[in-house]
């Protein structure tokens, strides 16, 4: 059985990311997780590498995993735009 | 069964090479266009209507051996598992992102049209 804590300590230990989410959304009928991770080792990669990375990962909670969805994979400087245009509009607003 | 040796003969990666290049577009899915066995698989198959797209379907779940095959010769873990042009595109979310950003009917033209 795959915990959503043994996800996130391969994602976290291999692919070093500033920014982890794993949810569990399986609702109780096998492990299946969605996953966001941003990391500087994305930097320079298509997707479908970036997205083989996540899955090499983690390749031995793959054997168990049903599914596996990758929501987010980016770079930081990827990431860090939206978030800082969210703060700005708010700061505008107040 | 469980089995460590690796389930990717010659003779099937021949095989698949072969399915892979057989069309434009094939997509190696659960269950089959018309009845999708999965949520994922679904969501592909109706991203490739939305756009039109002429494609081969091929259930993984009639086939063990090439489940596993695939999973080697594409080295992605699951599926559906989507080919464009002979050549692995990837698997729902690449799909469904290329899908939103324009990307996937650039490719898919491209591939069509050479």
């Amino acid at each position: 059985m795959v915990t959503k804590e043994q996800v996130e300590a391969s994602l976290t230990s291999k692919l070093k990311p500033i920014h982890l989410e794993v949810i569990d959304i399986s609702g109780g009928c096998g492990a299946s997780f969605e996953v966001e991770v941003v990391s500087e080792q994305f930097e320079g990669k298509r997707l479908l590498e970036r997205h083989r990375m996540v899955n090499a990962a983690l390749e031995e909670e793959m054997k168990e995993i049903h599914a596996l969805s990758i929501k987010k994979a980016q770079t930081p400087q990827q990431w860090k735009p939206s978030q800082d245009s969210a703060t700005t509009t708010q700061t505008k607003d107040a | 069964f469980r089995c460590s040796a690796s389930s990717l003969t010659p003779q099937l990666k021949d095989t698949l090479e072969k399915l892979v290049n057989s069309k434009k577009v094939v997509l190696f899915m659960k269950g089959t266009r018309d009845f999708p066995m999965c949520g994922f698989s679904n969501t592909v198959v109706q991203i490739l209507k939305n756009l039109n797209v002429p494609f081969e379907d091929v259930n993984i779940l009639e086939n063990e051996l090439l489940r596993q095959g695939l999973k080697e010769y594409s080295n992605w873990p699951t599926f559906p598992q989507l080919y464009i042009g002979g050549e692995f595109f990837g698997g729902c979310d690449i799909t469904i992102e290329a899908f939103q950003s324009g990307e996937l009917q650039e490719v898919v033209e491209r591939a069509i049209c050479s």
